[in-house]
C-alpha cells in the first residue's frame, strides 16, 4: 500500500534497518533458550563460540518426569476437543445459516455470550460442575467445556452463509436429506474454513494451561503444559539448562509445525480472526 | 421442506451445541451467581445462605482492590503498546522490505508458543543474579536488581512478556486490513503531494479503525483471561504486586478452597466482562448508523 512512498533511499534504509532490529529483538528469547537447552549447565549463561554442543539435557528431561505420557495426554485432549468442536459446530452453523427455525436470532445471541464469557473464567463452577458429573482429573474434563465453540458456530455459519442456495437446492431436488446436503455440499465447500479453525484450535489447546492445572490431578491426564509447570516448579530446583530443554521440548512439534507450514498458519489466523 | 420440519431440523441440528453450551456457559454463570450467596461447606456445617457477605468481605478485601488496580495498570500497560507494535510490524511486513517471510515468522513465532514456556524462558532471563538481564546491567555498570522480586518493577516485567506474546498476534489481523485496502489511495496521495506520516495518520490510520476496535476488545478480553505467566513467574507476589483479577479468583478458589467467596470474585470479573460487551454492542450501534 506504501508502493509509491519508497522512492526515499534513506528512510527505506532505515526502516529496514528498525524492522530487522525488532525482528531480531522478537527472537531473541528463544535463541536464548536455544542456546542455554543445547549447551552444558555451565556455558548456560556464557556465550562463547567453543561451547561444546550437547543433547544431554533433553535426555535429563525427558528421564526427570513422565513427559511421553504427557505428550500422549495432549494430543489424546487436542484430537478430542477439535473432532467435537468440528462436528457439534458444524451442525450448530448448519441450522443458524440455513434453518429459519422458531427462536434462532435469540439462540444465535445465547451462543456469542461465549465469546465474551469463556470457558476460561468460570473455573470455579464448571470444576463444581465435573465434580458433580464425577470426571474429575480426567481428559475429558478439560475439553468438555470448549466442546461448543461459539467462536467455530460464528465462523462456519459466515462461510456456510456465503454457498449459493441453488447448490443446495439441487443436491435436494435429487433427493438428498438435510444431513447429505450438509456433507456433501456445505462441509467440502468450507474446507478453508476448517483449516483454519483446526489450527487455531489445535494451538489454543495444546497452550492451554489454567483449566487443566486446576481440573487435572495426577499423571493420567495432565497435559505438556501442567506436566511443564509441575516439573519446572517443584521436580528440578534451578537447573535452567534442562528446565529450557524441557520447555523447548514441550512446544517443539507446535513450533516445528509453524516453521514449516507458517504460511499456512498466518493465513488461518487471519481468517479466523476477520468477522 | 415444509415448514414443521424446518423447525425440528434445525433445532435437532442445534441441540448438542445447546446442551453443551448451556452446561458450561450459561448455566456456570448462573450458578455462579447463586453460589455467591452462600457460605462453604466445612467439615459438620452444610453450606448456609448468607446473603451478601460474601460481598461485604470482597468490598472490605484490599487484595481485591489491588488486584482489580493491578489489572488495569496490565491493560494499559499492555494494549496501547501492542497495538502500536503490532500496526508498526504490519506496514513494514507489507512493504517493500528485503526478508519480508523471515520478518513475519520472527513477530509471529511467540503467538503460536504456550505461554507457559515463554514464560519460563522470560523467568530466566530476569532471574537475579545470573540472568541475561541482570549480566547486560552489570555490563553496562548499573546496580544488581530482582526484577520480579521487587514491587516497582514486577507487574512491568509481565507487561513486557505480554506485549512480546501478543504483538505478532495483533500484528496478523492489520496485515489483513492492509492487504486488502485499495493501492491507488496512496498514488492519489503522493501524487497530490502528502508526505507518508500524513497519508498514514489521514488515511490508512482511519481505516484501519474497524480492525484496531476488533483488536482492542480481543486485547482487554486477554487481559482479564490470560494469567498462565504469572503463575509461572511471580504467582501474584511480591506482596500482590502482580496479582490480577482471574489469578485472584485462582488463589482463593484452588489454593485456599474458598469456592464460596471465589464466586463472588468471578461475578465482579463477570460483570466486567459483561459492561465490556455491552460497551461493544453499543459502539458498534453507533458506528452502523452513520455508515
Amino acid at each position: 500500500m506504501n508502493a509509491p512512498y519508497q522512492h526515499d533511499r534513506f528512510t527505506h534504509a532505515l526502516e529496514t534497518l528498525g524492522a530487522w532490529v525488532l525482528a531480531l529483538l522478537w527472537v531473541a528469547p528463544l535463541v536464548y533458550a536455544f542456546w542455554t537447552a543445547f549447551h552444558p549447565p555451565e556455558f548456560s549463561t556464557r556465550f562463547t563460540l567453543s561451547a561444546p554442543l550437547t543433547l544431554q539435557n533433553f535426555v535429563n528431561a525427558w528421564n526427570a518426569a513422565p513427559f511421553a505420557r504427557y505428550f500422549a495426554n495432549t494430543v489424546a485432549l487436542v484430537t478430542m476437543v477439535l473432532a467435537g468442536q468440528l462436528v457439534i459446530c458444524t451442525l450448530a452453523a448448519y441450522a443458524f445459516a440455513r434453518f429459519a427455525f422458531f427462536g434462532r436470532d435469540l439462540m444465535f445471541l445465547l451462543v456469542l455470550v461465549q465469546l465474551m464469557i469463556m470457558p476460561d473464567v468460570l473455573i470455579v463452577e464448571n470444576y463444581r460442575t465435573m465434580n458433580e458429573l464425577g470426571i474429575l482429573d480426567s481428559i475429558a474434563a478439560i475439553g468438555l467445556p470448549y466442546m461448543a465453540s461459539a467462536f467455530g458456530i460464528f465462523l462456519l455459519r459466515q462461510t456456510f452463509k456465503t454457498i449459493p442456495r441453488e447448490l443446495d437446492e439441487a443436491a435436494r431436488v435429487e433427493g438428498a436429506g438435510a444431513l447429505q446436503v450438509l456433507w456433501k455440499v456445505y462441509v467440502p465447500l468450507a474446507r478453508p474454513t476448517y483449516l483454519a479453525y483446526a489450527l487455531v484450535s489445535v494451538s489454543y489447546h495444546w497452550n492451554n494451561f489454567l483449566w487443566p492445572i486446576i481440573v487435572t490431578n495426577s499423571v493420567n491426564s495432565r497435559p505438556l503444559t501442567v506436566g511443564l509447570q509441575i516439573f519446572s516448579s517443584t521436580d528440578q530446583g534451578i537447573d535452567w539448562s534442562i528446565i529450557t530443554a524441557a520447555t523447548l521440548m514441550t512446544s517443539g512439534p507446535l513450533l516445528l509445525a509453524f516453521l514449516l507450514f507458517q504460511r499456512q498458519f498466518v493465513q488461518s489466523f487471519m481468517r479466523a480472526g476477520i468477522r | 421442506m415444509n415448514r414443521l420440519s424446518v423447525h425440528i431440523h434445525g433445532w435437532l441440528l442445534l441441540l448438542p451445541a445447546a446442551v453443551l453450551l448451556a452446561l458450561f456457559t450459561h448455566y456456570p454463570a448462573a450458578a455462579t451467581l447463586y453460589h455467591s450467596f452462600f457460605s462453604n461447606a466445612r467439615k459438620g456445617h452444610p453450606s448456609a445462605w448468607v446473603g451478601l457477605d460474601n460481598y461485604r468481605v470482597m468490598m472490605d478485601d484490599p487484595v481485591f482492590w489491588q488486584s482489580l488496580a493491578n489489572n488495569l495498570w496490565f491493560a494499559l500497560g499492555t494494549i496501547p503498546l501492542s497495538i502500536a507494535l503490532a500496526i508498526l510490524m504490519a506496514v513494514w511486513v507489507n512493504g517493500r522490505i528485503r526478508g519480508k517471510t523471515l520478518l513475519r515468522i520472527a513477530f509471529f513465532t511467540p503467538t503460536v508458543l504456550p505461554m507457559i514456556a515463554v514464560a519460563n524462558i522470560w523467568l530466566f532471563f530476569y532471574t537475579p543474579q545470573y540472568g541475561l538481564l541482570e549480566q547486560l546491567t552489570g555490563l553496562l555498570g548499573l546496580p544488581s536488581h530482582n526484577w520480579l522480586g521487587s514491587r516497582d518493577t514486577a507487574l512491568a516485567c509481565l507487561i513486557v512478556v505480554t506485549i512480546w506474546k501478543e504483538a505478532g498476534f495483533f500484528m496478523i489481523f492489520y496485515l489483513a486490513a492492509l492487504q486488502s485496502m485499495a493501492p491507488n489511495l496512496a498514488e492519489a496521495a503522493a501524487i497530490e503531494g502528502a508526505s507518508r506520516w500524513y497519508f498514514f495518520r489521514r488515511v490508512t490510520f482511519p481505516l484501519l479503525m474497524p480492525t484496531t476496535l476488533f483488536v482492542l476488545v480481543n486485547a482487554v478480553i486477554n487481559s482479564f483471561r490470560l494469567v498462565d505467566h504469572i503463575v509461572v513467574m511471580t504467582r501474584g507476589g511480591p506482596d500482590n504486586a502482580t496479582s490480577l483479577l482471574l489469578y485472584y479468583i485462582y488463589d482463593v478458589g484452588f489454593k485456599f478452597w474458598d469456592l464460596a467467596y471465589a464466586s463472588a470474585l468471578t461475578m465482579a470479573l463477570l460483570v466486567i466482562l459483561g459492561l465490556l460487551a455491552f460497551g461493544q454492542y453499543l459502539f458498534l450501534e453507533k458506528r452502523t448508523h452513520y455508515q
